[in-house]
């Protein structure tokens, strides 16, 4: 094998390596708790919590809908729960992966 | 110019000649002196390069790692525990095939404290991807700084290489030493053009992560094809330097009055240099002895080993640490290249731990021992310490 270079360098973007298939227990955020609050989002080490539209997801009540709502990138969450952990609310569940997907 | 100064201070100068840009170092005795020294050229504006102060030397490594990506030529120095606190940065350099120059001036590790000469830092870290080059004089140290970025900033090489010094006994001695001209040296060592070097152009990572399926396998066999034609290069760029500086030191392995020894000590360092002397007091006697100082432990000399294991009846290894795994290093390894080429006995012969002196009279005893055990044809003890307190048997 012929390299260009003596050492590997990389030219894809680290995105490509989807480390999210590393997950054994899976972040579920339930939106009828969730205050939107964004420490999940400040918390998360990969980052893997993004922000949405506010009326993407349910709220507790309507006024939470004008803030942003948060969503897990499973693509790249590698399940470590800090979220579920550190939320006020209780709304993230973290559940067994089924291997499947799901 | 012909001065006198210290082994840490040839060290300093070899990097002042070399005009490396970036150095960045943390102090520990007894490599103190060499990065003061740079500090002073710096601060006089008599060498143009940047010094990074950091809190400690796994940091200085790793300065020298990002400023050595950017293609500029580094240095730093240090000794023991620094060395140790430096290991996993070793390691990133050398695969990252960044080929930085670094003088350790080797001290023995603690508990207890002891700031004296023994080998047991830089034998630690003998598997870490660096060249390795042990000098015996505050000369050879200066100019294998110089001669060590030649040759590791060799498209075929690009490998990290440390010089090695024993404390105190040339760190801290002055002898005399010839400065070369800065001309010279120019026109020996070019610039570093690294050809993996960051550049904008050309975004990419480095030390990204590579699955097990990935090449990461392929890059450790073309840093082993790498390694094993150094031996080339040294002996190419030794050529070259004896052609302009008029200096030479025998390539991976020096020998010293070699021809029909009975026996033969390998060793390195300034044993070394005692050993020469005791060999000629004891030639003059009429008994054949002879000495293989070995320079160059990475890499490894194995083809000059066995060339020099058949013009003798016995090899005696002396070693300056020892691995816990089966005697000193330089024994377990210049065995294990004997083995299916060579029948005759080695032994090893465990010296100066914790900076013990060693003397002309004891290497006397140990080249005597060596004699016997020629004649015998077989070693008493593999394995042997000399010169522990009270053993009436090495004492002088």
């Amino acid at each position: 094998m012929e390299f260009e270079f003596p050492t590997p360098l990389t030219t894809v973007p680290s995105t490509a390596n989807k480390t999210g298939v590393w997950r054994t227990f899976r972040p579920v955020i339930n939106y009828e708790k969730c205050i939107r609050c964004y420490i999940c989002w400040k918390f998360c080490p990969e980052p893997a919590i993004s922000f949405v539209p506010g009326d993407k997801y349910p709220a507790p009540s309507e006024a939470f809908l004008k803030r942003d709502a948060v969503e897990i990138n499973y693509d790249y969450c590698k399940g470590c729960g800090i979220c579920a952990n550190e939320c006020p609310k209780g709304a993230i569940d973290f559940v067994l992966e089924r291997g499947d997907g799901q | 110019m012909k001065t006198m100064i210290t082994g840490n201070e040839a060290a300093a100068w070899g990097a002042r000649l070399a005009r490396v840009k970036v150095v960045s170092a943390y102090p520990i005795t007894p490599q103190t002196k060499v990065v003061e020294k740079i500090a002073e050229f710096i601060a006089n504006g008599e060498m143009d390069a940047r010094y990074i102060r950091v809190e400690s030397e796994h940091s200085a490594m790793a300065a020298c790692i990002s400023a050595e990506n950017t293609g500029v030529r580094t240095f730093t120095a240090t000794s023991a525990h620094g060395l140790a606190l430096m290991h996993e940065m070793l390691m990133w350099a050398a695969y990252a095939r960044l080929p930085i120059v670094m003088a350790v001036i080797n001290r023995a590790m603690a508990p207890p404290w002891s700031i004296w000469a023994d080998h047991q830092d830089s034998m630690a870290q003998r598997d870490t991807g660096w060249i390795q080059i042990y000098s015996e004089s505050n000369q050879e140290e200066l100019d294998a700084v110089l001669m060590l970025y030649k040759i590791c900033e060799d498209k075929d090489v690009l490998l990290p290489a440390m010089t090695m010094m024993d404390a105190f006994i040339l760190s801290h001695t002055m002898e005399p030493v010839d400065i070369p001209d800065q001309k010279l040296v120019d026109d020996f060592l070019p610039e570093l053009d690294l050809p993996h070097r960051l550049d904008i152009n050309r975004p990419a990572g480095h030390g990204s992560l590579i699955m097990p399926e990935g090449p990461v396998m392929e890059y450790r066999k073309a840093m082993a094809d790498a390694f094993a034609g150094v031996r080339d290069k040294i002996l190419k760029v030794e050529e070259e330097f004896r052609e302009i500086f008029g200096r030479e030191y025998g390539g991976l392995v020096e020998e010293y009055r070699t021809e029909d020894a009975d026996a033969i000590a390998v060793v390195s360092s300034t044993i070394a240099s005692t050993s020469k002397e005791v060999v000629d007091r004891m030639r003059e006697r009429g008994l054949k002895v002879g000495l293989a100082r070995v320079r160059y432990f990475r890499p490894f000399p194995h083809r000059e080993l066995r060339e020099i294991a058949k013009k003798t009846d016995m090899l005696g290894v002396i070693d300056r640490s020892y691995t816990f795994g089966y005697g000193g290093a330089l024994y377990a390894e210049t065995k294990g290249v004997l083995y299916g080429h060579s029948d005759i006995p080695v032994k090893n012969y465990i010296m100066g731990i914790g900076g013990r002196d060693v003397t002309p009279e004891i290497l006397e005893k140990v080249f005597m021992d060596m004699l016997k055990i020629a004649k015998d044809g077989a070693v008493d003890t593999e394995v042997e310490w000399v010169g522990l307190i009270g053993d009436e048997r090495w004492s002088a």
